[in-house]
């Protein structure tokens, strides 16, 4: 470690400080007279310096490849988890959606675990969703937000007005976001990088001040109630409405509010289950590596015979359609939406689910959705500080994992007539 | 090879004009079937102009592009990229484009994107058509990368690859696409002696056994005079002489033009300017 050089890099990151922090807290005013409180100042200040000291510290040849080493032991062992499962992923995979499925039914679970757990699907339905888009197409989607609401409000008002349940507006939301990806991506076939971004980040904000003007038809920002799923026209509230037959009554079992949360949890699973499925196909598929050749080389892309704008817009589109799903999810499981769901934080975190999680990669993108939306939700008593974690874990992935948590594998070819592995 | 080959692909008074600059000038040719053209001229030619020009990339200002599919003439000029690639042109760039985070075999795979079984119901459901079309294209890639001695790094990512093998890749990859025409520029270039020797037999190869006419851009002399058929000579955006190797090398046009004084030196070694 250079200790001038440190040095003197804390001794800049003091004077910034310094500077950012004598109008912020150094000086209080108090009705018409001007405090100055320069202890704390320059505590926070000498805080700093020590602070970037330390990172200097920890960066520092020797140092760092040690906290860099912290986290080798994890990455063997999961090598060789890997290694032991490889033959049984099916059955490995079957077993933990089978222990899924039995979760609710457990001792410890409650109704509160069960929503967070429905949430967590949902996450992992949109990080799966956007992968598609930004891991394998490589376009930065930052209004990603908006096929989520556009699945969510579009089962509330279909229902409205339609008087659709829920198992026809899967589907037909999942065709209708499908169609709202394809027309966002029209407009910006030509686009790449910031621009992109940009154009999306705006088109997010569209839809979601859309939700909030419309107030004729979407209740602005009043919101609007979505119905609950029913299993076969049987609901889950305790009375039943006209000509409906309730879920306890049915099956004559005591009334449970439960029951109606681990329904959606249910088909959660089963839905998440498939859209990973799905997006392990298409990456696999021709279409998923017209993808990402897409993102390697546009221009050899197109000299191969690759349409590129289909490919493009079928990345949007089949990207947008997962977000519905999540969105009807989400708006069947809170039985009432309005647009503050759905602001731009939203895009930002299911973006960073894919970051963090690894471009491209499945079980990355699990894990960093799992992390995203529990660890909040645990750490309840932190809340105030809930940001501040949400950007130091940014930040040290970044130096430590620039490429995510889980780096893609890619499929590997074995071919029988060249004996080659 | 006997020149009674049809026509494969025919230029007719080809131009194109950045601005003031014209870049090509009825620029008129055509590329047999079955044969080995070679395209040469000092820098800044219009070599890699012209093959913007055949692959799409640029659309010429005037003129005109054919493309002979079984018989029948197909104009080219007005086609989009993907859709000249479809009707059998394939390529090669001067600075590799390979899809570098792909594996080898991947990038094989996507060049037969166009050949391949890309309904999506059946990929995702996996029909037996699907994999069928999947196996036949594992097949047809591995072929590649064996003609090209490139089995051994299938499974390695095309981008960390030396860059000898990430030439050889790039003729693989558009092979793999089952062009009728394939357009290389400047295959060899920054490959050593051997290396190049190597490629040339390649080429000479892929004529014979598969089928495929070659454009080729080329700076090594000795390499043109041996493997072409067919040699067109460009400078200043003008073809200054089209013939065999033999009637191009004693035209007194290209001598002065481009070789100079000195009737059988390669070319002197300069500047290259970048060309896109």
């Amino acid at each position: 470690m250079d200790i001038r050089l440190s040095l003197k890099e804390s001794g800049i990151a003091a004077i910034v400080a310094l500077i950012l922090f004598v109008p912020i807290i150094g000086m209080v005013l108090d009705g018409q007279t001007l405090t100055f409180k320069m202890t704390r100042t320059f505590v926070l200040v000498a805080l700093v310096f020590a602070g970037r000291l330390l990172i200097a510290y920890l960066r520092s040849g020797h140092v760092g490849d040690r906290v860099g080493e912290v986290f080798q032991p994890v990455y063997a062992g999961w090598a060789k988890i890997r290694e032991r499962i490889e033959g049984r992923l099916v059955a490995f995979n079957v077993a933990l959606v089978l222990m899924l499925l039995i979760m609710p039914f457990m001792p410890f679970s409650t109704n509160y675990l069960i929503q967070i757990v429905t949430l967590t699907f949902v996450y992992i339905m949109l990080g799966t969703g956007l992968n598609i888009v930004v891991g394998l197409a490589g376009m930065l989607d930052l209004g990603y937000v908006a096929f989520y609401a556009t699945g969510a409000y579009g089962y509330a008002l279909l229902a409205q007005y339609f008087g659709l349940s829920f198992w026809f507006a899967l589907p037909v939301m999942a065709g209708i976001a499908a169609l709202v990806g394809g027309m966002l991506g029209f407009p910006v076939l030509r686009m790449h990088g910031d621009y992109l971004a940009i154009v999306t980040l705006g088109f997010g904000e569209i839809i979601r001040i859309l939700l909030v003007n419309l107030t004729e038809y979407t209740g602005g920002p009043n919101g609007i109630s979505a119905p609950r799923p029913t299993l076969f026209g049987l609901a889950f509230q305790k009375k039943a409405e006209e000509g409906q037959a309730t879920f306890h009554e049915f099956f004559d079992l005591p009334y449970d509010s439960s029951y109606r949360y681990i329904f959606i949890y249910v088909i959660a699973i089963f839905v998440m289950v498939l859209a990973i499925y799905v997006f392990k196909r298409l990456r696999e598929m021709p279409i998923g590596r017209a993808w990402e050749a897409l993102r390697e080389d546009e221009v050899a892309c197109k000299a191969l015979g690759i349409n590129h704008t289909t490919t493009k817009l079928s990345a949007f589109a089949l990207g947008a359609m997962f977000g519905g799903l999540g969105g009807v999810f989400f708006a069947a499981m809170e039985g009432f939406i309005n647009p503050s769901s759905f602001q731009f934080i939203e895009s930002a975190i299911i973006l960073a689910i894919v970051v963090l999680g690894g471009m491209g990669s499945i079980l990355g993108v699990i894990i960093a959705a799992v992390g995203i939306t529990l660890l909040p939700e645990l750490f309840r008593e932190l809340e105030a500080y809930r940001m501040l974690m949400f950007g130091l874990a940014m930040v040290f992935i970044m130096i430590w994992r620039p490429g995510g948590l889980l780096k893609v594998r890619r499929k590997s070819f074995t071919s029988e007539a060249h004996g080659n592995k | 090879m006997a020149t009674s080959n049809k026509d494969l692909l025919r230029a007719d008074k080809v131009s194109i004009r950045f601005g003031g600059l014209m870049a090509l000038t009825d620029v008129s040719f055509s590329a047999k079937e079955r044969e080995i053209t070679g395209i040469i001229g000092p820098n800044g030619a219009g070599k890699t102009t012209l093959f913007n020009c055949i692959t799409g990339f640029y659309r010429p200002t005037s003129g005109r592009l054919w493309m002979n599919k079984n018989g029948k003439e197909e104009s080219l000029e007005k086609l989009p990229i993907h859709k000249i690639a479809q009707s059998g042109i394939a390529r090669t760039y001067q600075n590799i484009r390979l899809f570098g985070e792909m594996s080898a075999l991947e990038n094989l795979l996507v060049a037969q994107h166009h050949l391949v079984n890309h309904h999506l119901l059946s990929g995702i459901l996996q029909t037996r058509a699907f994999r069928e079309s999947e196996k036949q294209a594992e097949e047809k890639a591995w072929y590649w990368l064996q003609y090209m001695g490139l089995e051994k790094v299938a499974n390695q990512e095309a981008g960390t690859l030396p860059y000898g093998q990430q030439r050889r890749l790039e003729v693989a990859r558009a092979m793999a696409s089952q062009p009728k025409l394939i357009c290389l520029d400047e295959p060899a270039a920054g490959l050593n002696h051997q290396e190049s020797e190597e490629l040339n037999d390649l080429i000479l190869g892929l004529r014979e056994k598969h089928d495929v006419s070659v454009l080729l851009i080329e700076h090594h002399m000795g390499v043109v005079m041996k493997i072409c058929d067919q040699v067109v000579v460009l400078d200043h955006g003008e073809i200054i002489s089209d013939g065999t190797p033999e009637e191009v090398q004693k035209d007194e046009k290209v001598i002065k033009a481009y070789l100079g004084e000195e009737e059988d030196a390669d070319v002197p070694p300069k500047k290259k300017r970048k060309q896109k």
